[in-house]
């Protein structure tokens, strides 16, 4: 097999990571709060910024910076369900995707007056592993080994806790949550620190393999909500699989042409496959 | 007295679904709300359970005032519904089904033990545990809805028209399940449309018509009531 194919595939997986966590913090949030974050992106972009500032301007230790950006991330979306959805939660679903795409322009504004638009990076380069003839970056591979971590960890609490079952539970039936004891107010609050929290930690993951600028948000936030429309809105194990399908279309597509001609691939198939599963690839 | 509610009024919008509801249970006792479709009995139920606020009247539950207290709260108190229609979380397990159940804080404690109690109350459910919820037949969904009601370990028990959509042999069934629950010291407010056969496990019962308690009285009362007779019980 051809070796650079070969390291495109394991690139795609690599990538198809974070895309991944990112789509189950957007599909939690929709699944159970019934918004979508239209922001999502740009909480990730704050987040970068939060580890730019701690680690290479205060020169904190990674890790430490990356917890606390984990923490800011997850505060903000405390932050943005209780200020922007809350009061409109029982508004048109128009209004919040306003809202929040009010709340878009926001981010994006106060981080250009706050940093500029210039391109920013942590100023660490982790190696570059060598696996025989194939080059990995150990920053991808951390990424998706912290990814799939967070994966895990969210699965297990959705699975194993009370609070994690309340959450599985609300989007079946919102009206009756409250005979089960549930405070449907402090499960939504919950939900929204998680999903900032999944936001926070990719961006930890990116930050190690870009530069962070006020608009970064654009180049994964339409890829983040194409992978959850086409695993099904609300539907986490589809998006967790649309997510490696896309970023392999990318990585794949890149390497037989480029990497502006993978987007076009990868929007074309999502255009066919609304056609063919509108309500996502695993509903029939 | 365990509850009592005192000229409750609940409203939906503009209309008026309760006119002036006062109703009294004690412990121990097992209670009926029997009338026709549409006569309020769901709102009375979901009234007392504060999934609708009382518009004026007061609710109060071992003393305590209640009124207006949100659902989860009214959990907290000592009251579960048992919710028309079951209403399980179908893609969810049986099993996750009455962990649900056992949600508040002071239940979740002795959840294994409590998990247990409701498993050798309902066998059927145990060996159904990791079967979406869904998927169950109807009495199975019936029991899985009182047993995850009863998970919170409650002091009353609302269940609204257990019987409904249920076989004849099944809806036996059910009545028999209210009569083990009594004896095991629950009290148990029952809202059903089968008249015949709920007034055969309840000690008292009240008649609600288009929002208004029109008779109350001794289940042996009611079975003799002229009105109840022609109406209800089609004698």
């Amino acid at each position: 097999m051809d070796i650079y194919l070969l390291e495109a595939i394991i690139n795609g997986v690599l990538l198809g990571g974070v895309l991944a966590l990112l789509a189950l913090g957007l599909n939690l949030i929709f699944g159970v709060i019934d918004v979508v974050w239209i922001a999502y992106a740009d909480l990730v972009m704050c987040g970068m910024y939060v580890v730019y500032l701690l680690c290479a301007e205060l020169g904190w230790p990674l890790p430490l910076a990356c917890a606390v950006a984990i923490a800011v991330v997850a505060v903000l979306g405390v932050l943005v369900h209780l200020l922007i959805i809350a009061p409109i939660l029982g508004s048109a679903p128009i209004n919040q995707l306003l809202a929040t795409g009010g709340l878009l322009f926001f981010l994006q504004s106060f981080a250009t007056l706050l940093f500029g638009t210039e391109f920013r990076n942590l100023g660490l380069r982790l190696p570059i592993i060598e696996l025989g003839d194939i080059y990995v970056s150990s920053s991808r591979l951390l990424a998706f080994a912290a990814a799939l971590i967070g994966a895990i960890a969210l699965y297990l609490f959705l699975r194993r806790t009370f609070i994690g079952t309340a959450i599985r539970a609300i989007a079946q039936d919102r009206d009756i949550i409250g005979l089960m004891g549930v405070d449907q107010r402090r499960i939504y609050i919950v939900t929204s620190a998680i999903g900032g929290a999944l936001a926070g930690l990719a961006a930890c993951l990116l930050a190690l393999q870009y530069d962070v600028h006020p608009f970064i948000g654009n180049t994964f936030g339409p890829l983040i909500f194409m992978i959850c429309v086409l695993g099904g809105l609300g539907d986490m194990i589809g998006g967790f699989i649309a997510a490696f399908i896309i970023s392999q279309i990318i990585s794949i597509g890149g390497y037989y042409s480029s990497t502006e001609l993978s987007y076009v691939l990868a929007f074309t198939l999502f255009i066919v496959l609304m056609f063919v599963r509108p309500r996502g690839i695993l509903v029939r | 007295m365990m509850l009592s509610l005192a000229a409750v009024s609940a409203d939906y919008g503009s209309f008026r679904a309760l006119f002036d509801v006062s109703l009294e249970i004690s412990s121990g006792e097992a209670v009926g709300v029997i009338g026709p479709n549409g006569a309020g009995k769901t709102t009375l139920m979901r009234v007392i359970s504060g999934l609708v606020p009382p518009s004026s009247g007061t609710m109060t539950f071992e003393g305590r005032p209640i009124s207006g207290l949100s659902a989860h709260r009214m959990v907290e108190q000592g009251i579960a519904h048992v919710p028309e229609n079951r209403r399980l979380f179908p893609r969810l397990t049986v099993e996750d089904n009455l962990r649900i159940g056992a949600f508040i804080p002071k239940a979740r404690p002795r959840y294994a033990e409590r998990l247990d109690q409701i498993y050798g109350l309902f066998p059927r459910l145990k060996e159904r545990r990791e079967q979406p919820a869904g998927t169950l037949s109807g009495g199975e969904q019936q029991m899985c809805a009182i047993g995850r009601a009863l998970m919170s370990r409650p002091k009353l028990l609302l269940m609204d028209e257990p019987s409904a959509g249920l076989a004849p042999l099944v809806v036996a069934q059910v009545f028999s399940l209210v009569r083990r629950i009594r004896a095991e010291g629950l009290t148990v407010l029952i809202v059903e449309q089968n008249v015949q056969q709920v007034l055969e496990v309840v000690n008292r019962a009240y008649l609600l018509q288009v929002g208004a308690i029109k008779l109350a009285g001794t289940s042996a009362d009611l079975k003799g009531n002229e009105l109840i007779r022609k109406a209800y019980l089609g004698l």
